[in-house]
């Protein structure tokens, strides 16, 4: 039953007038993994995830969540999935707490309601309306509310815009604790460090379409942004580190007493440079290494930048 | 359930893995009506309508010489049926509207479609708290008219059969509203509204005040026809108002078809 995945999409297309929000997305999910749909603002990732939630039907392709067609069997897709909205879904007069009560208990089997107030900190809004609440304690509830009735599957839209560092880690702990427990979590971003940090694979997407899907590790091998830097006494010969460095890398001084590297980086790599360091008797100060990034990867796929 | 014990309390982890389902559904049912209410109840503004508002003009124009009544018995006679049409207009049919109109806009209807909440459960949750609002308001107007010296004529039945349908009527015409207008909208015009029929619709101000050829239209409208019936039955004593509970019975035909039509839940 795990090996069928969690979502299959194929050819969703999806227009509001004669704008195409998603045009001929093709996805699929794994089953207890997290998957980050990655993109910018605009990009047909939140069309995306309600179309799977059963809000929009598609105006073509197919899609599958649980191996069901969330629009025609919704009922019976509803009670399985948790759903986040990116903003919003709470009476303006409820208190935090009781929100999450009245939630859980449309569900057979909820979590502990005290444990959750707990985990995520809302046992100190007390009886502070919700539309008095700020926007982490508010983004903090709709998680709560998405997960309370134990789901096989989540879809968060955005779960951490606008949240404190902290509360952002949080959020990613209880991500990652769904994870290890076994329920496939769904998280749309326009963060990289997010889709990079928490997500065991990412999808980027990009005007309305996947223009790359894969673990980050597969996304981002290779590419001329990986480099080495570090500081050092100036006016260095490099020479003799270029003929031990792989074929096609660089060794530049960017700046008296600053040099940089440019190779794919691998542990080798850095073994490489120290060693060199340690047979030329230099101490290598600020030295650090900077592997291509999503965000790279999204320039290179469609020469704009994530955050436009 | 938990599997934690004493004193270990933070070293155990949660076990959040999946065990979906949903809720009986009475029992969602039960919990939703029982929210609903509660915000209700919670909202000042609500309450002002509901409460408030028909409270205030029932003691204030059974006391002072106001508006010109009309029809056997007191003052309170005339007014009390008249309070009543406006009790179930208030909740029914502005309050819900107001209420429903901003959970539509707050993404309120839009989350609970996600949740194993059927939308018909959802519906009927709100007829449920309508009708525990109005058994609220039906109770205390009624206390404070028979302090004022009320005597109610007629047969419990017809007034009953009156309220529920024109229940629907104002729960239909008031979910249109909600559904299909922004919620600032909804909020001015669902209260423009209320203040329109409370002056032209037989509540306070006899219809027999109008010129007879806008009488013949006011006497359409739902709020008369809930006025008209609710004073001929308990002011008049008489029989079944058949043709009220007919407009009435129009209305909800109307109302709730065009919502259930019309209705966009975002």
């Amino acid at each position: 039953m795990h090996s069928e995945p969690a979502v299959q999409i194929a050819g969703l297309v999806k227009r509001y007038g004669d704008k195409s929000a998603v045009d001929g997305l093709d996805l699929t999910i794994a089953t207890n993994a997290i998957t980050a749909v990655l993109g910018p603002n605009g990009a047909g990732k939140t069309t995306t995830i309600e179309t799977c939630e059963g809000y929009r039907r598609p105006d073509a392709g197919t899609v599958r969540v649980l191996g069901l067609d969330p629009v025609a069997q919704n009922a019976a897709l509803r009670p399985r999935i948790g759903v986040m909205l990116q903003s919003g879904g709470v009476y303006a007069g409820a208190r935090a707490v009781e929100m999450l009560r009245h939630t859980a208990r449309l569900h057979a089997h909820p979590l502990d309601v005290d444990d959750l107030v707990e985990r995520l900190g809302l046992g100190s809004c007390g009886r502070t309306t919700y539309r008095r609440l700020s926007g982490g304690q508010q983004q903090r509830l709709a998680l709560a509310m998405a997960v309370v009735g134990r789901p096989e599957l989540v879809f968060l839209d955005e779960p951490t815009a606008g949240l404190d560092p902290q509360a952002r880690r949080a959020t990613w702990e209880l991500v990652r604790d769904l994870r290890r427990d076994g329920v496939t979590v769904v998280v749309t971003t326009h963060h990289m460090d997010e889709a990079e940090q928490l997500a065991d694979r990412v999808a980027i997407v990009d005007r309305g379409r996947v223009i790359a899907d894969g673990t980050t590790e597969e996304l981002c091998r290779g590419g001329a942004e990986d480099s080495l830097r570090f500081d050092g006494p100036p006016g260095l010969d490099l020479g003799p580190l270029l003929k031990e460095l792989p074929e096609g890398a660089t060794a530049t001084e960017t700046a008296p007493g600053s040099y940089r590297v440019e190779a794919p980086v691998d542990p080798r790599l850095l073994a490489t440079v120290t060693g060199w360091c340690a047979a030329s008797g230099i101490l290598p100060e600020r030295l650090s290494v900077q592997r291509r990034s999503l965000e790279d990867v999204f320039l290179d796929l469609t020469g704009r930048e994530l955050r436009s | 359930m938990s599997e934690r014990s004493e004193g270990t309390i933070n070293t155990v982890a949660t076990d959040y893995s999946p065990k979906p389902g949903a809720a009986p559904v009475g029992r969602m049912l039960l919990a939703q009506t029982a929210f609903e209410t509660r915000m209700l109840l919670r909202n000042g503004e609500q309450l002002l309508l509901t409460v408030v508002i028909p409270t205030v003009l029932l003691v204030l124009f059974s006391a002072v010489d106001i508006v010109a009544v009309e029809g056997p018995g007191k003052r309170v006679d005339f007014l009390a049926p008249g309070l009543l049409a406006l009790a179930v207009m208030s909740t029914a049919f502005t309050g819900q509207a107001i209420a429903t109109g901003f959970e539509r806009r707050y993404g309120v209807l839009k989350r609970l479609g996600a949740s194993p909440l059927p939308r018909w459960a959802l519906l009927t949750a709100k007829t449920g708290c309508v009708l525990v609002t109005e058994a609220l308001q039906v109770a205390l107007l009624s206390v404070i008219a028979l302090a004022l010296g009320w005597s109610p004529q007629g047969d419990f039945l017809s007034v009953v059969a009156l309220l529920v349908l024109g229940t629907a009527a104002f729960s239909g015409l008031g979910l249109l509203m909600a559904g299909t207008l922004k919620a600032e909208a909804t909020l001015a015009g669902a209260n423009l509204v209320f203040i329109l029929l409370l002056l032209a619709g037989g509540v306070i101000v006899p219809l027999s005040r109008f010129p007879d050829a806008v009488r013949s239209v006011l006497e359409l409208l739902p709020i008369s026809a809930l006025s008209d019936g609710l004073r001929s039955v308990l002011q008049h004593g008489a029989g079944v108002p058949w043709s009220d509970l007919g407009i009435l019975a129009g209305w909800s035909v109307l109302g709730l078809a065009a919502a259930a039509r019309f209705f966009r839940w975002e």
